[in-house]
């Protein structure tokens, strides 16, 4: 699986979305699971999946889908 | 317009009196405006009190607002489709309670201002994180109760969350064990509500007979008012957390729902501070004139947080006592405080002490 799927799949099962709602659309509080218990939820699987650990301020700063891989680009991964 | 942004990135316990002032002269200039144009009912309120913008010399010459408005009316200063979330004070059946409207832009700062703060005093590394608390206070997530909104916004500053607490309010054994072997060797940040930290760990260690050894950093909160009932002060609180837990670095944080994000920490010496962040004026409870150290009168809060709602300059029903500003040993900058109680007469409000009082019910 590439980092890009890996990063799709955290999204869709922590949020219970499909493929077809994964957009620069998507940023925090737009759908209902992305509150604050999700955020966090999520921040927990994308660290099981890349096997890092984000620090406080980078899960403060992961406002949206597409501003999570500029995130995470600081932790090596790369899409 | 002043924005949060300007000072978010400074040390939070930096800043000297004279720059605090000029500050805060501006913000709650801003704040006020803000709130009077956009909130209906504040801007009522501010017709009431007189109010002329631009005729203050002081940040105590701005107008404040009672906390029990929040209970009695929807005061919120955005449209109602930009509500992401409404936090509410605690409160058992028939009693009211506060109702908070947050929109994305404050809840987002409540976020960051709460970890600088806090994460000024334990460090930046997210620590494994300790929930002295059952896992079900946090089960509704569009209505947060204090309970709730503490324990997730504290959540960030730590990873692998785990609930101490059974739903019974006993403490899960299992749960803990399993914790605790996972971070073998690690330190702890456990959060708790001070009522829970005292009666649902402290004293069922006591009563079990158990002590424990975690090498940690706890931080709690609300409630304190409920053990000052039962004569513990902040010195045996720590003593016993450490004889029980073994946990050794104790801080005790004073905030309210109404201004969530901006709280007052204890620091080393035992000594609650203001951050730049937030400030705390005592007033003489019948002339409502602002007091100097060493008086005892309500506590009047001021935040720079709140924009969704009219926040940024309540009164409280809590008695304090100023002690200085900017002399701490510590050497943090900012006001220092004591808070003595609750005024007498005042509704009674729930926090977490009513957990003690109502234990089973909502668990709110």
């Amino acid at each position: 699986m590439t980092n890009k799927e890996k990063y799709d799949n955290v999204f869709m099962e922590c949020l219970g979305l499909g493929a077809a709602q994964l957009s620069e659309a998507l940023v925090y509080n737009s759908v209902k699971a992305w509150d604050s218990v999700g955020h966090m939820a999520m921040m927990a699987a994308l660290e099981r999946e890349f096997d890092i650990m984000l620090e406080t301020d980078d899960i403060i700063d992961f406002s949206s889908y597409p501003k999570g891989m500029q995130l995470l680009a600081k932790y090596e991964v790369q899409f | 317009m002043f924005r949060l942004e300007e000072v978010l990135q400074l040390p939070p316990f930096g800043m000297d009196a004279v720059v605090k002032r000029e500050l805060y002269l501006r913000a709650l200039a801003d704040l006020t405006r803000h709130h009077g144009e956009r909130c209906a009912e504040y801007g009522k309120i501010l017709a009431l009190l007189g109010y002329r913008p631009g005729s203050e010399r002081g940040i105590e010459d701005f107008p404040f607002i009672p906390v029990r408005l929040f209970k009695e009316f929807n005061l919120l200063s955005i449209d109602q489709a930009d509500i992401v979330k409404t936090m509410t004070s605690s409160g058992t059946t028939g009693q009211a309670v506060s109702r908070i409207f947050l929109d994305r832009e404050t809840a987002t700062n409540q976020t960051k201002v709460l970890v600088k703060i806090v994460s000024s005093l334990t460090g930046s590394k997210r620590l494994p994180f300790l929930v002295v608390d059952c896992p079900s206070v946090v089960k509704d997530r569009s209505l947060f109760s204090a309970r709730g909104a503490g324990i997730l916004g504290f959540s960030m500053l730590g990873r692998d969350p785990t609930y101490l607490l059974t739903e019974d309010l006993e403490i899960d054994y299992v749960a803990l064990e399993a914790f605790l072997s996972r971070h073998a060797g690690e330190k702890v940040l456990l959060f708790g509500f001070t009522f829970m930290v005292w009666e649902h760990l402290c004293g069922a260690l006591e009563r079990a007979g158990h002590r424990l050894a975690i090498d940690g950093v706890l931080i709690h909160g609300g409630g304190w008012k409920k053990l000052a009932s039962l004569a513990i002060d902040s010195v045996r609180f720590r003593k016993t957390v450490h004889e029980t837990t073994g946990v050794s670095t104790v801080i005790n944080y004073y905030g309210m729902v109404e201004q969530t994000g901006s709280i007052f920490v204890e620091c080393e010496e035992g000594q609650l501070h203001a951050s730049i962040f937030s400030d705390i004026l005592i007033r003489d409870p019948r002339s409502f004139l602002p007091l100097g150290p060493g008086n005892i009168g309500l506590v009047q809060l001021l935040s720079l947080l709140p924009t969704s709602y009219p926040g940024h300059s309540i009164l409280t029903e809590d008695l304090g006592e100023l002690l200085g500003i900017d002399d701490c040993p510590c050497g943090r900058k900012g006001a220092r405080f004591r808070i003595h109680g609750r005024v007498k007469d005042a509704e009674l409000r729930g926090c977490s002490d009513v957990q003690g009082a109502a234990k089973g019910s909502d668990g709110t």
